[in-house]
């Protein structure tokens, strides 16, 4: 279905625990001094470069869960909806996470052949952030699709 | 907060409280409330769905205060269930001091329920059970909604099984669940596959490798000569709102594609009446409703909302059925075509002092009671206060929890989870262990202690408050608020994630919380593997024990805006 993927590396988690769920939770709450998340302005930029005119909004259907049952792993399915025709195909989608300190998660190449311009992932965020998949046709032009994924310390449940 | 156009988005069904419009109110006037009166219904349809929920393994009768705040962000800001006390009774029509008012709100609690007394008791449940499906041998559905095995002593010494014997002598026909979960995957196996006489139906549940079905998600019934489907969709965020090393192998979610295919499946196989049996909450179930097709009926759980109409929502009838087994809903359809051509509801209040209980269920709760009869009815002290918990924020006994938290663990903040289960004392009632237990039974109980700074007790609460008070009931995965003690602070419920939370203060000395400054805070039901201390329900019960009379104070240390 794709053939290739590279997948960003994030060296932190800070969310998988429980409210005042004993002594690691405060290490595990703060952050290290100098990490900073990526955020969306570092997404933006890698839009940019990507494609000249803004993406088109739609298209892109991301079905991820609401909330994650584990930041660590959190499946991710997108479905570009395109022909997949010689002349009109997905070349190219780029999965990222506004708020992991490295945004991008996969990039996905595609070819007229892959009949399908949809993959499944499995990625770790570091906390509440929204996923960006943004679609780039073989003409240039793009399309994206934006959803929220809320990463919860859990618990309370009633 | 409630306005007429709130009031028109309500059904305005031929939906009946009660018995008709005097019913149960002539009958209370006259002090002559019968069995008969709560169990009279104008039959309508070929198909009459019975369904109880949340009953968190209540065998007995109880007092349950209904909530006081119940607060609906967004879209469903004002409308049912989001609407309490007085407006509660402007939006429905029922009288002060009436038996409704006493079953279904929060008005003048304690002096009602002097009058009205307990409600509940399975053995009084069996009895409506069985007299309606006398009327309606070959037409009645009786469904359980979940959050059934849960909630009292004898449920966790038995690890569920003493509910699951009950609701097989009920002759359930179907359930679906969420705290059943907590006893782990494999008691849940053992339980379903071994002992439970019914379909355990979750739609919505696949192994963490596979992504296959764990359960089964459809049963099909024959009533009254219609093909009707129950679908079960378990409680969504099981594994994030419950400890998720007690199911490591399943995956939950609302999954509404998932819904819809459940939904084309039973259609293609000659339902003619297609009825979620849902452990979503029933927010999300009314935004589910909105997004699915072909579905006739949910029967909402998991917020332990009670509401005497049936509320429609694109085309499909939602009933809200209460907890702790204080109401019985009774719904009637008349399918033609495929369609529900009428409907008929009644929320039935189960008043156990005029319910003649059944004597094969008051034998089946003596027998699962038997060996733990002395520990279960100990007494440990008495209040001199209503002890409730059910609300947005903190219950009165949650307050008594977090006395008793600071006070056995030394600590200077408590938090404690915000849980919508657990039964109401009256002013001046003894407290037994069954009482402690129906607060705090839990399979993941330890007592922990520990140091947190002020930011991370903001997070938690943050983080909390979004899981309440999110606009997108999608995005709620919360029971109530987390209960504190030893703290106050101010929440303005309408402001975005991150945002809602301020002036955090610590109550012994009223100084600001820091978010740099580091607290000794102690709580209850870590959802983390391996946390340490002692169990909550053994902590509060001695603290009980040694106050000997209780008290809790009115909580003025919460500020609500928005």
């Amino acid at each position: 279905m794709h053939d290739a993927l590279e997948t960003g590396g994030v060296s932190r988690r800070t969310l998988m625990i429980s409210f005042g769920g004993g002594a690691t939770v405060a290490a595990a709450m703060t952050l290290s001094p100098g990490l900073s998340l990526a955020g969306e302005a570092e997404v933006q930029a890698i839009i940019d470069q990507m494609a000249e005119a803004a993406p088109a909004e739609g298209g892109v259907d991301l079905d991820l869960p609401e909330i994650a049952e584990n930041g660590n792993t959190v499946p991710v399915t997108f479905t570009v909806d395109a022909p997949m025709t010689a002349d009109s195909y997905v070349k190219t989608v780029m999965v990222m996470a506004d708020g992991n300190p490295q945004p991008e998660v996969a990039r996905f190449h595609f070819t007229p052949e892959s009949g399908t311009a949809s993959a499944s992932t499995r990625m770790r965020l570091a906390g509440t952030q929204g996923i960006i998949a943004v679609a780039q046709m073989n003409d240039g032009s793009t399309m994206m699709g934006r959803k929220l994924v809320k990463v919860t310390i859990g618990g309370c449940g009633g | 907060m409630f306005t007429r156009r709130d009031f028109l988005r309500t059904a305005a069904a031929t939906a009946i409280l009660l018995g008709g419009p005097d019913g149960l109110r002539r009958a209370a006037a006259a002090q002559a409330l019968t069995q008969d009166d709560l169990l009279r219904f104008d039959p309508v349809g070929q198909v009459t769905l019975l369904h109880v929920t949340d009953v968190h393994a209540q065998l007995k009768p109880v007092y349950f205060r209904e909530p006081s705040i119940n607060l609906g962000v967004g879209a469903v800001e004002g409308l049912p269930p989001h609407v309490t006390g007085t407006d509660f009774l402007s939006l429905f029509d029922i009288p002060r001091d009436s038996p409704e008012c006493y079953a279904l709100t929060s008005v003048d609690f304690a002096n009602l329920a002097a009058t009205y007394g307990r409600v509940g008791g399975l053995d009084r449940l069996a009895t409506l059970v069985k007299a309606i499906r006398a009327e309606r041998p070959d037409n009645t559905l009786f469904l359980d909604g979940g959050d059934t095995w849960q909630g009292s002593y004898t449920s966790l010494m038995t690890q569920g099984e003493d509910m699951v014997r009950a609701f097989n002598a009920l002759k359930t026909d179907a359930m679906t669940a969420h705290w059943e979960f907590t006893y782990g995957q494999d008691r849940v196996q053992d339980l379903v596959e071994g002992m439970l006489a019914f379909p355990f139906l979750c739609g919505n549940v696949l192994d963490t490798s596979w992504d296959e079905p764990v359960f089964d998600s459809t049963q099909m019934f024959e009533r009254g000569g219609v093909r009707v489907a129950v679908i079960g969709q378990a409680f969504p965020y099981t594994p994030i709102a419950n400890p998720r090393h007690l199911i490591p192998d399943w995956s939950f979610g609302i999954r509404p594609d998932m819904v819809q295919a459940h939904v084309n499946d039973a259609r293609a196989a000659g339902a003619q009446l297609v009825v979620l049996l849902s452990h979503n909450g029933f927010d999300v179930d009314r935004k589910l409703a909105s997004l699915v097709s072909g579905l006739d009926v949910v029967l909402t759980g998991h917020t332990h909302d009670a509401l005497p109409r049936v509320v429609t929502e694109s085309g499909t009838l939602l009933v809200a059925s209460g907890s702790h087994g204080k109401f019985l809903s009774r719904l009637d359809l008349d399918v033609q075509g495929g369609k529900v051509a009428d409907f008929r509801y009644r929320l039935i209040p189960v008043f156990s002092d005029v319910i003649t209980p059944d004597p094969d269920m008051a034998q089946v709760i003596a027998d699962v009671r038997a060996p733990y009869e002395a520990e279960c009815t100990r007494v440990l002290g008495r209040t001199d206060d209503l002890l409730y918990r059910r609300g947005n924020f903190n219950g009165s006994f949650d307050d008594l929890i977090c006395q008793a938290l600071l006070a056995e663990r030394d600590a200077q903040i408590a938090l404690s989870p915000g849980f919508r289960w657990g039964a109401t004392l009256l002013p001046g009632q003894e407290i037994t262990v069954d009482d402690v237990h129906s607060m705090t039974s839990i399979t993941y109980p330890a007592v922990y202690r520990t140091e947190m700074d002020g930011a991370m007790i903001k997070t938690v609460l943050e983080d909390v408050a979004d899981n309440i008070f999110n606009p997108d009931p999608f995005y709620q995965q919360g029971g109530d608020m987390v209960r504190v003690g030893g703290m106050a602070y101010t929440i303005d419920v309408g402001k975005p994630m991150g945002q809602r939370i301020s002036n955090l203060a610590l109550l012994e000395t009223g100084e600001t919380i820091e978010p740099a400054k580091t607290y000794v805070v102690a709580g209850w039901a870590s959802v983390n593997e391996g946390t340490e201390g002692p169990p909550v329900y053994d902590l509060v019960a001695n603290y009980i024990e040694r106050e000997k009379v209780v008290t809790v104070p009115e909580n003025t240390s919460i500020t609500i805006r928005g």
